[in-house]
C-alpha cells in the first residue's frame, strides 16, 4: 500500500524502532527563541551536555521584544532578562542568533523560510506550536515542549508518538475576495478545535495547488487550532521557485538532487488518509471568529450564533460564556461590531504578500476615527521589501502606526496589547480570553479585512468599501 | 521528573471546555526564566472572580483537576504544566486533552488522565456534592477510583514506565547515541546547515 507524504517524511527520519517504544526521529532543524528555552539550556548546564548540532539549531528575539524604540534599553527588567539570558546561552553554547536590531531578526516562523532554512522533506521543531507554519514546504513540522526543546539541544532527536493521517481537501477555486485566511478558519470551524488532535493534517485539492507559498504558510500555521500535530502540503514547482536561491538553499548538484527528491514527496495515488475532509472553494467567504476560541467563526454575512443552536453540551457552555466574555448577544449583526483596534501581523500574517493585501484596501482611504491601527512586519526582512514598495507610508498615510517586526499582539507579551474592554480585528491566530490583554476581545480576520474594518470602524470586507471613498490614484 | 505511582486527594472539578494554556498561565508571566513561582499565575483571570471554583475555601489543598473536554489546547508553553504543579495538582482528568500539552505533562510527572466524558460528569457530580471527595489515581492498576466509581483508564506502557521510574528521556535516549551517529553519517549534503559544522 502507498503512503502519505507525512508518513514518507516520517519514515526518512526514523533513527531508531524497536517494538513498543516510540520512534526515535531525526530533527532537521531547531528554531529557538527567548521565552521557551532558558529552562532547557538551564538544564543542559545542569547534566553537564553540550548543543549536538549548532549548525542545525538558529534563534531569534520575537515573542517578548518591543516594536517601539528598539534602539533604547527595553523598560521591563524582567523582560530585557530574558532577551540577555538568550543572548549569554547562544554565546554559551555556540548557537546562531538574529538579536533585535539584526537585519534578519523576526518572528521565527517568518525567519526560517524567507532564511531558505526550511526546506520540503525535513523535520522541523521550536518550542512554539505555531511550527506546524513550516509544513507549507512539506516539511514535517511541529511545536514542543521545553523539556522536548532540552531533548532536541543534546540529541537532535525526539522520541515521538505515530500520528494518524487527515486529507483536508479544497476542490475548486477560491472566490476572488477568499483569502487563505478566510479558507482555514473556515476549516476549523467545520472540524473543531480538537477535531485534528492526533492526525497531521494534509492540505491538498485544486484552491491549495494554486496558493502561493506564503498562503500556504497561513494555512499550515493554522493547524494547531485545529489540535492538529502538524499541518502540511506537498511541495511542487511553486515550492521550489520559492527556495531557488535563498541563502540557505543548496546550489549546483545538490539543488538538483535535493528537487529529485522532494519532487518524491507526495501521496501515493492508493495511499489511505485515516480521516478525510472535502471543503468546496467556491462556497467560502470572507470568515470571522465571534467567539473565544478559533473554531468558534462564522462567515462575515453571519450573525452571533444563539449557544440553544447547539446540540452539544460543551459546546453550547463554550459559547455562552464566549458571549459573556465577547460582550455579544446572540443574533446581533458580523458587521454592526464595531472594534477599538485592528492588529495586522503575526506568523499568520504578516509577511509581505499580507502587507500588500491590507495595503492595497487601505490606500487612499483613512483609519476610522478613534480606532488604532497597527501594522507590525513578521520580520526586518519583511519590513524592509515593505519599505522599498512604499507600503509603510500608505499605512501611515492612512493613520495607522508602523511598527518594527515581532510578535507583539498576537499574544501581548510585550506592551502591545488590550486595554480591558477594548476589542480588536486581528490577523493573528487566537482569540482566546485575554490573549491580546487581560480583558481584550479578539476576533480573528484575514488582512483585507482587517484593513477594511478599520476604514469603517465595524467589521467589514472589501466590497463594503466600494461607495465608501475612492482609492488614491484611481 | 519525579515519579508518579499512584496519587490520592480531593478534586477540583472544573466545568469548562477548551481550557486554552493562555488560560492557564497568561503569557506576561511567560518572561520568567525559572520553571518554578509560577503558581500565583494559575488560572490568574478567572481567579480574580472569587466565585471561581479554586477560590472556594473547601477546593484548598486539593491536587486533582477534574476539567472539561479539550484541556490545554493553543500555545505549546510548558510553563502551564509548572503553574499546576507549582500550584499543587498532580494529576488532571479530562475526556481529551491537547497533543502538546499532554506530552509536556507527562514529561513533568503531571499524569493527564482520559475518561470518557460520562465518567468526568459523574466524578464532577461527586465532587460538587461533597468537595471532602478523595479521588485516587493509580497508574500501577491504571484505574481511576472514588466513591461509587472504578474506572480503568489507557496509557501507552512506555509513557507509563517512564513515568512509574521517573526516568529522564534524554538519558535513555543517549543511550542509543551510536543509532544517532549512524543516522547522521547518511544524511544527504543538500540539507541545510545554520552555520558551517
Amino acid at each position: 500500500m502507498g503512503r502519505t507524504l507525512a508518513e514518507k517524511v516520517w519514515d526518512d527520519h526514523v533513527v531508531r524502532r524497536v517494538e513498543g517504544e516510540p520512534d526515535l526521529l531525526y530533527i532537521d532543524l531547531h528554531l529557538l527563541h527567548e521565552v521557551t528555552s532558558p529552562q532547557a539550556f538551564d538544564g543542559l548546564r545542569k547534566s553537564g551536555r553540550q548543543v549536538r548540532r549548532t549548525d542545525l539549531t538558529i534563534a531569534t528575539e520575537d515573542h517578548n521584544t518591543p516594536t517601539l524604540d528598539i534602539d533604547k534599553p527595553i523598560a521591563d527588567p524582567v523582560s530585557r532578562t530574558q532577551l540577555e539570558t538568550l543572548r549569554k546561552n547562544c554565546a554559551d553554547f555556540g548557537v546562531r542568533l538574529h538579536p533585535l536590531g539584526d537585519v534578519e531578526q523576526g518572528v521565527v516562523h517568518v525567519v526560517g523560510p524567507q532564511l531558505g532554512l526550511t526546506q520540503p522533506g525535513m523535520t522541523v521543531v521550536c518550542g512554539d506550536s505555531h511550527t506546524s507554519t513550516h509544513g507549507a514546504f512539506g516539511a514535517l513540522a511541529f511545536g514542543i515542549g521545553t523539556s522536548q526543546v532540552e531533548h532536541v539541544l543534546a540529541t537532535q532527536t525526539l522520541p515521538l508518538a505515530p500520528f494518524r493521517t487527515m486529507a483536508v481537501t479544497v476542490n475548486g477555486e477560491l472566490p476572488e475576495d477568499v483569502t487563505a485566511k478566510d479558507l482555514i478558519l473556515a476549516v476549523i470551524a467545520k472540524i473543531g478545535t480538537g477535531g485534528g488532535q492526533g492526525y497531521v493534517l494534509e492540505y491538498r485539492g485544486e484552491a491549495i495547488e494554486k496558493l502561493s507559498m506564503e498562503a500556504r504558510m497561513t494555512i499550515c500555521n493554522m493547524s494547531i487550532e485545529a489540535g492538529a500535530r502538524a499541518g502540511m502540503i506537498a511541495p511542487d514547482e511553486t515550492t521550489f521557485a520559492y527556495l531557488q536561491g535563498r541563502p540557505h538553499a543548496a546550489e549546483g548538484a545538490d539543488w538538483e538532487e535535493a528537487v529529485a527528491y522532494w519532487r518524491t514527496l507526495r501521496t501515493d495515488d492508493d495511499a489511505v488518509f485515516d480521516h478525510e475532509v472535502v471543503i468546496e472553494a467556491a462556497e467560502l467567504a470572507p470568515f470571522v471568529t465571534w467567539g473565544t476560541n478559533p473554531g468558534q467563526g462564522a462567515p462575515l454575512s453571519a450573525s452571533v450564533p444563539d449557544p440553544a443552536s447547539f446540540t452539544d453540551v460543551s459546546e453550547k457552555l463554550a459559547a455562552e460564556n464566549a458571549l459573556t466574555y465577547m460582550g455579544l448577544s446572540a443574533g446581533q449583526r458580523l458587521r454592526d461590531i464595531k472594534v477599538d483596534t485592528v492588529f495586522v501581523g503575526s506568523c499568520t500574517n504578516g509577511r509581505i504578500e499580507d502587507l500588500r493585501s491590507a495595503a492595497a484596501v487601505i490606500e487612499g482611504r483613512q483609519v476610522a476615527d478613534g480606532v488604532r491601527m497597527l501594522i507590525v512586519p513578521g520580520s526586518v526582512r519583511v519590513a524592509l521589501q515593505a519599505v522599498e514598495e512604499g507600503l509603510d507610508k500608505v499605512f501611515t498615510a492612512a493613520g495607522a502606526e508602523w511598527r518594527h517586526a515581532g510578535c507583539s499582539m498576537c499574544l501581548g507579551m510585550n506592551p502591545d496589547q488590550l486595554a480591558p474592554g477594548e476589542r480588536s480585528a486581528s490577523t493573528s491566530n487566537r482569540n482566546f480570553e485575554g490573549r491580546q490583554g487581560k480583558g481584550g476581545r479578539t476576533h480573528l480576520v484575514s488582512p483585507p479585512v482587517a484593513a477594511a474594518t478599520a476604514v469603517l470602524g465595524h467589521l467589514a470586507s472589501p466590497a463594503d468599501l466600494s461607495d465608501n471613498a475612492v482609492p488614491a490614484g484611481v | 521528573m519525579e515519579a508518579f505511582t499512584t496519587h490520592t486527594g480531593r478534586a477540583v472539578p472544573l466545568r469548562r471546555s477548551n481550557v486554552d494554556t493562555d488560560q492557564i498561565i497568561p503569557a506576561h508571566w511567560l518572561k520568567k526564566v525559572t520553571r518554578d513561582g509560577f503558581e500565583d499565575g494559575l488560572f490568574e483571570a478567572w481567579r480574580k472572580d472569587g466565585a471561581f471554583v479554586l477560590n472556594q475555601p473547601e477546593r484548598q489543598g486539593a491536587t486533582v483537576l477534574v476539567a472539561g473536554p479539550d484541556f490545554g489546547t493553543g500555545s505549546s508553553r510548558e510553563h502551564a504544566v509548572w503553574a499546576l504543579q507549582n500550584y499543587g495538582f498532580k494529576t488532571v482528568v479530562s475526556s481529551r486533552f491537547a497533543d502538546i500539552f499532554r506530552g509536556n505533562s507527562l514529561k513533568n510527572g503531571l499524569l493527564t488522565v482520559v475518561l470518557p466524558q460520562e465518567t468526568v460528569d459523574a466524578l464532577w457530580q461527586l465532587t460538587e456534592e461533597d468537595p471532602a471527595t478523595e479521588i485516587t489515581v493509580d497508574l500501577v492498576a491504571r484505574k481511576v477510583l472514588a466513591p461509587g466509581v472504578e474506572a480503568d483508564f489507557e496509557l501507552d506502557e512506555n509513557a507509563r514506565w517512564r513515568l512509574l521510574e521517573g526516568l529522564d528521556d534524554i538519558s535513555i535516549t543517549l543511550q542509543n547515541e551510536g543509532d544517532i551517529a549512524a543516522y547522521e553519517s547518511g544524511r544527504p549534503s543538500f540539507k541545510p546547515q545554520t552555520q558551517a559544522a
